[in-house]
Order: structure tokens, then sequence, then C-alpha cells
């Protein structure tokens, strides 16, 4: 049963999935890039994954291109459930 | 890193010959094993009754890779044996016939089933592994790719694109402990090679055929905790062939 899809939860499993790749938790903001952050490709398809199984949103490779910082990813997520 | 508990492996065409023997020997090391079959339940069925009396877990799988979803394939797997961290792409399909004469069907084929069908159960299978940070990826590739082989066109076009992409999706997922190699056997006794002349054999240094046990040893080292820091390489097992 996905999750709720609202912009608090989405923020929590986006926060907490960063750090499982190596990002430091202090240096998260919605302002961040992904670059700033060392989050690559491999790292965007896993968290991509992530947010598929928990809130049943999929995210495709463009989307995964166009998404440069951790607000845009926040924002993309909340948009394609509503 | 380890194996996980209750780890799986799922086998493509293991009914006989090199599936069959791949699957047996996976099962010899641990391994729960799917064994998938297009046609032959009987071949299937054998091979997991091989299996569990040897003290192992298997369970036979229906569904021809080219033509259906692997999801399905998977998530049987899943829920018959446990999570799936070791795919071997071995279903393969022969149509042989000189370039000028291959019918668009041939190639079609042949590219669907042993290039196309590998990468869609790849890019399945990759995602848990990536979460479970561990995985194996093993490609039943052929000598026959890197090499010439008059009238296997469509079969060497597929088999060294499955080179080509085990290396790359090696390069990409080698970071999360999934290591995707290939393997390439030579001549190797089976149903596949009955039909060819004795005189193939004086091409082979050893001077023999190789046993589809031989190719499964190579996957059970492949797919092993030991060989965590192998990927993106095929290993021949072709008894000289390629040296």
């Amino acid at each position: 049963m996905p999750t709720t899809i609202t912009p608090e939860a989405v923020e929590r499993t986006v926060y907490e999935a960063l750090p499982q790749f190596g990002v430091e938790e202090t240096d998260i903001t919605r302002e961040s890039t992904f670059e700033e952050l060392d989050v690559d490709s491999l790292d965007l398809a896993e968290l991509s994954q992530i947010i598929e199984d928990e809130y049943g949103v999929a995210l495709k490779g463009d989307d995964v291109g166009r998404i440069k910082t951790v607000g845009d990813a926040i924002d993309l997520v909340v948009s394609r459930g509503a | 890193m380890a194996r996980p508990e209750n780890a799986t492996a799922l086998v493509t065409g293991a009914s006989k010959g090199i599936g069959s023997a791949i699957a047996r020997a996976l099962a010899q090391d641990g391994w729960a094993v799917a064994v998938n079959y297009r046609k032959d339940a009987d071949g299937a069925q054998r091979t997991v009754e091989a299996i569990e009396a040897a003290g192992g877990r298997a369970a036979a799988l229906a569904g021809d890779v080219a033509n259906g979803a692997p999801d399905e394939l998977f998530e049987r797997a899943e829920a018959e044996l446990g999570p799936v961290l070791a795919l071997v792409n071995n279903a393969g399909v022969r149509a042989d016939g000189l370039a000028i004469q291959l019918e668009d069907d041939d190639w079609d084929r042949v590219i669907d089933t042993n290039l196309t069908a590998a990468f869609r159960m790849t890019r399945r299978a990759v995602r848990p592994m990536i979460r479970a940070r561990f995985g194996r990826i093993v490609n039943v590739a052929s000598v026959v790719g890197p090499r010439a082989n008059a009238g296997q066109a469509n079969y060497a076009a597929a088999k060294a694109g499955l080179i080509g992409m085990t290396k790359t999706v090696a390069a990409e997922v080698a970071r999360r402990g999934v290591t995707v190699n290939a393997v390439a056997p030579g001549f190797i006794d089976t149903d596949m090679t009955k039909d060819l002349p004795e005189s193939a054999i004086e091409a082979v240094p050893a001077r023999r055929a190789g046993t589809p046990e031989e190719v499964g040893a190579a996957v059970r080292f492949l797919a092993s905790d030991a060989a965590g820091y192998v990927t993106g390489t095929t290993l021949f097992v072709d008894g000289g062939m390629s040296a």
C-alpha cells in the first residue's frame, strides 16, 4: 500500500535516502545540487526506486536527467502524485 | 560482501545442456535455483530433482524470455525460493545460414532470445541487487562473437553484443557490489553441437569438446563470494581455441 504523498513525507524519504549514498546529512538542503552532494546517476536511479517502492510514483530516465537539486526531486514526486 | 541468506539464482534455458549444468553447479554452491525453461518441462523437472536429490532447493519456472515480461519470472522465483541475487542469461537459440541467405525472421529470433531478452532480464535483475548491495549477473556468450564462424552472423552478432553489454552494465553497477561477467564456451558436448563435423575439434588445442559441467564450474566461480572483484570480463571455456 503506497504511502500518501505529501511534501513533508517525500522530503523525509529523500533526506533519509541520501546518506545511503554517502551524503553527509548536515549538507542536505532543498537548494543543494546533486552535483555538490556527489550524487550521480546510479544514486539517482536508486533514489527513483526507493521513491517508486514507497509512493508508487515511477520516475523515468528523462525525469532523472532534469532534476538538479534536492528540491527539484521533492517537487517532481509531489507533482506526479497530485 | 557475502551472499545473503536464501539467495536465489535464476538460470534461463536450464532444462538441459549447459543451462542445466549451470543450475546444478550453483545449487552445489548453496544457491537456491530457479530453473527456467521454455518448452522442455521434463528436462527442467529432471534438473530440479537432481538438485533436490543432492540436498539443494530448486523450482522449475516456465517462461519464454523472448516473449514474456521478466517481472513475472522474477516474482515467481522470489515467492517460491527467495530474493534473486544471481541471474544467468543462458537461454539461446541458433538459426544458421550464410548472411546472404538469412531471413529476417532468422535474424530477429536469434537477436531477440540471445541478446534482447538478456538485456531485459538484466534490467529487471539489477534493481533489487543494487538495493541489496550484492548481485551476480553471468551472461553465457560464446567463442563465436569475438571470433568469426561462417553461417552464424546472427548468433555472432548476438553473442558479441552480449559481451559489449556485459562490460557496460558491469561499469554502471560495480560500486554497489554487483558483478556482471560473461562466460564464452567453445565446443561443448550438447544438443546444440551434435551435428558439427569431427573436423571442428581440430581447431581446439585440447583436441576434445568441453563438457557442460566445465562451463558450470566457471559460472559457479563467477557467482561466488570469492569473485567479488571480477567484473566486466569474459571467461573463455574453450580448450584454448581463442588463445
